[in-house]
């Protein structure tokens, strides 16, 4: 319990650290932030949003660095993240949560996926030592990994379905059907278009935690327990699930934190290339529109999911590692 | 004067790589004198990669000289077959970056060299030789995958340097001080950990308007530190422990000459291969970046390239050789890298080797 009180304790500083460098970048910024936003848009902005933006960001005249802190800390707490410019006057968080939940089932299960498939292939690799999957899946996966996401997905793209047809081309849902979740035919719509976006993020993404795990499972695989379990006459499943992956697994889940940000990196860029309508396209129109509360809105929700989601790994880890209770 | 300065740099161009080539291995034969010119190499290679982007790729020179010697015994990364394949692919790129105004037959950046979109041909219909074919404006797309390697490798090599310097520093220092500067380190360095890089850097990136490689170098070093940082951290507390660091103290050697003679020489590999892990990192995330236009579209580079052929709709025209080339490319420096790091890693880490008896 202490250690998840700390974990905790050391999430809310990264988070606080995150809202911090998000109020001060544009203050490191010579000139007013404002001005400088309202000058891109070369007076095409409703002057309404002038003023909005002023509130959103703290910049209210006559008020000190501290004080703005205080009142954009204070916006946030309430979920007011300011207006996006380029859908004026719709505000950042409703936009951001239009798409959360493509980006969130799209994401979150490719990188259940790739963790899965990684740490099992690994598991098999370390096992099966200079067998198929150790000499030619583990260089290929890790290889993979080398490689851009984004290239990767617009192969993908480009050679399964432009050329040869078989995955549609855009969006996450056929567009004549009507959204409604109670129909099948929306929700086949769906999975069928998450299918090759999810691919590539596998792809790319499980070759690392293969590697891992492989390297861990040789470690372990050299204790004395296992040639004890080996010598007791356990089968050879029981020695390398339980006995070894149990054990090797540890350091791969401690090693979710590091990796997740960099997953989540790559899999919003996928969703660029497939004009998937979750985080990552927003992120992209945000970037090309100029629409700076738009865009840290969306590094601040990333940042904040990112968090959750090692919160969550760490309590799997005192789950299966008693020294940490 | 002018014209002595521009004739000296063309010089330097033409005769860094031979240079390179012949006088690192030289220089590194000599033992006592490895540790000085691997520092001097970063620093020789982040500095040039300011001075402007032709002296640039020399940093890789250095990178993949330093790589090769640095175990002393010059062939044992030659006995390791994915290294030497890292080692032909990453040196096939640094010549031809070397020498890309000479490779390349256009202007990477000038329009109407042949038809929009024409495909690869060896001669189009007005006797124009265009390998890699054209964008939609008719640039030559060989002429840009050349002149674009200088800028992935410039600032691949120039961000992964300070990068590394970065984690020398800041590990080293937490590692070796302990105490409440370890504690304040580490939670800084979790921190940056934790917080996904790319989204931070698109946002670092988003607020400075059109980004040269310079301010992409910049951001990059110091968003993305933290990895190495904490690696290189708790190999210092190994090391720090030893016993011949111990002895060291007791025999008066000042903290300086502990922490540049007896720690970091014991962690060159660890430090070459967190080097080379920043670079390509940086290569790929400088990809992306120009990819999702957050570069200055006007300079030639990889992720520039990419960044057009998804702005001119070349997926719905086909024009495959518009984003196959330049993608490879990264993906292929990207893997030679890569390579190299397994070599250097099964060569420092036996139990992970696996082509046994043959890499001995």
């Amino acid at each position: 319990m202490r250690f998840l009180i700390r974990r905790f304790l050391f999430y809310l500083a990264a988070g606080f650290f995150a809202i911090t460098v998000n109020f001060f970048l544009p203050r490191m910024m010579v000139g007013d932030p404002v001005q400088i936003m309202f000058g891109r848009f070369q007076g095409r902005l409703d002057p309404r949003a002038y003023d909005a933006l002023r509130a959103a960001f703290g910049f209210v005249e006559g008020e000190s660095t501290w004080e703005q802190y205080v009142t954009y800390l204070t916006n946030l707490s309430q979920g007011d993240l300011g207006m996006s410019l380029s859908n004026f006057p719709v505000p950042v968080s409703e936009v951001i949560s239009a798409s959360l939940m493509w980006t969130i089932r799209l994401i979150g299960l490719a990188t259940i996926m790739a963790f899965v498939i990684g740490i099992g292939l690994g598991i098999l690799a370390a096992w099966k030592r200079g067998k198929f999957i150790d000499n030619f899946v583990l260089p290929v996966a890790s290889i993979l990994g080398a490689f851009p996401y984004f290239w990767i997905a617009m192969l993908a793209l480009y050679y399964l379905a432009f050329t040869a047809g078989w995955f549609p081309i855009t969006h996450a849902y056929d567009v004549a059907i009507r959204p409604d979740w109670s129909s099948n035919k929306f929700v086949l719509s769906v999975v069928y278009h998450a299918l090759l976006p999810m691919a590539t993020i596998v792809l790319t993404a499980f070759g690392g935690w293969m590697l891992g795990m492989r390297n861990n499972m040789i470690g372990v695989l050299a204790e004395d327990y296992i040639v004890m379990a080996q010598a007791k006459g356990l089968s050879d499943w029981r020695v390398m699930l339980v006995y070894a992956a149990r054990n090797a697994i540890l350091p791969s889940l401690t090693g979710f934190a590091m990796a997740l940000g960099f997953v989540i990196g790559g899999a919003l860029v996928v969703e660029i290339v497939f004009a998937y309508p979750g985080i990552g396209y927003t992120l992209l129109n945000a970037v090309n529109g100029r629409d700076y509360p738009l865009m840290q809105g969306i590094f601040l929700m990333i940042t904040l999911a990112v968090l959750v989601a090692n919160f969550i790994a760490d309590v799997i880890y005192v789950l299966l590692d008693p020294r940490a209770r | 004067m002018k014209d002595l300065v521009t004739g000296l740099i063309s010089l330097i161009e033409i005769l860094q790589f031979p240079l390179g080539i012949v006088i690192t291995p030289l220089i590194l034969r000599h033992k006592e004198y490895t540790r000085w010119v691997w520092v001097a190499g970063a620093a020789a290679g982040g500095a040039l990669a300011y001075l402007g982007h032709t002296a640039a790729p020399i940093g890789g020179i250095f990178l993949l000289m330093v790589v090769w010697f640095y175990l002393l015994n010059p062939f044992s990364l030659l006995q390791n077959r994915k290294a030497v394949l890292g080692i032909v692919i990453l040196t096939m790129f640094i010549v031809v970056a070397v020498f890309a105004d000479q490779i390349a037959p256009y202007d990477p950046q000038q329009m109407g060299t042949g038809a929009p979109h024409g495909p690869p041909t060896w001669e189009d219909q007005r006797g124009n030789m265009h390998i890699f074919g054209t964008g939609r404006t008719g640039k030559d797309i060989f002429s840009q995958t050349v002149v674009g390697a200088r800028t992935s490798l410039a600032v691949g090599f120039g961000a992964g340097t300070i990068i590394i310097t970065l984690c020398i520093i800041i590990g080293i220092t937490a590692g070796y001080v302990g105490g409440f500067v370890d504690e304040a380190l580490s939670l800084f360095t979790n921190i940056f950990l934790i917080i996904p890089g790319l989204p931070l850097i698109i946002v670092v990136a988003g607020w400075v308007s059109r980004p040269g490689p310079t301010t992409i170098v910049l951001v990059l070093s110091f968003t993305s530190w933290a990895w190495g940082a904490r690696v290189l951290r708790s190999q210092t507390l190994v090391l720090r422990n030893s016993e011949f660091v111990a002895a060291a103290r007791v025999s008066g050697e000042s903290t300086w000459r502990i922490v540049l003679f007896e720690i970091l020489p014991n962690m060159t590999s660890l430090v070459v291969s967190s080097w080379i892990g920043a670079v390509v990192f940086v290569i790929l995330t400088e990809a992306t970046l120009a990819y999702i236009g957050l570069g200055n579209p006007s300079a030639t580079s990889w992720g520039g390239t990419l960044y057009w052929a998804r702005n001119d709709q070349a997926l719905i025209t086909h024009a495959w050789w518009t984003f196959v080339p330049p993608g490879a490319c990264i993906a292929l420096v990207g893997l030679s890298l890569t390579l190299i790091n397994y070599g250097i890693d099964e060569i420092t880490n036996p139990r992970l080797r696996t082509e046994g008896a043959k890499a001995k």
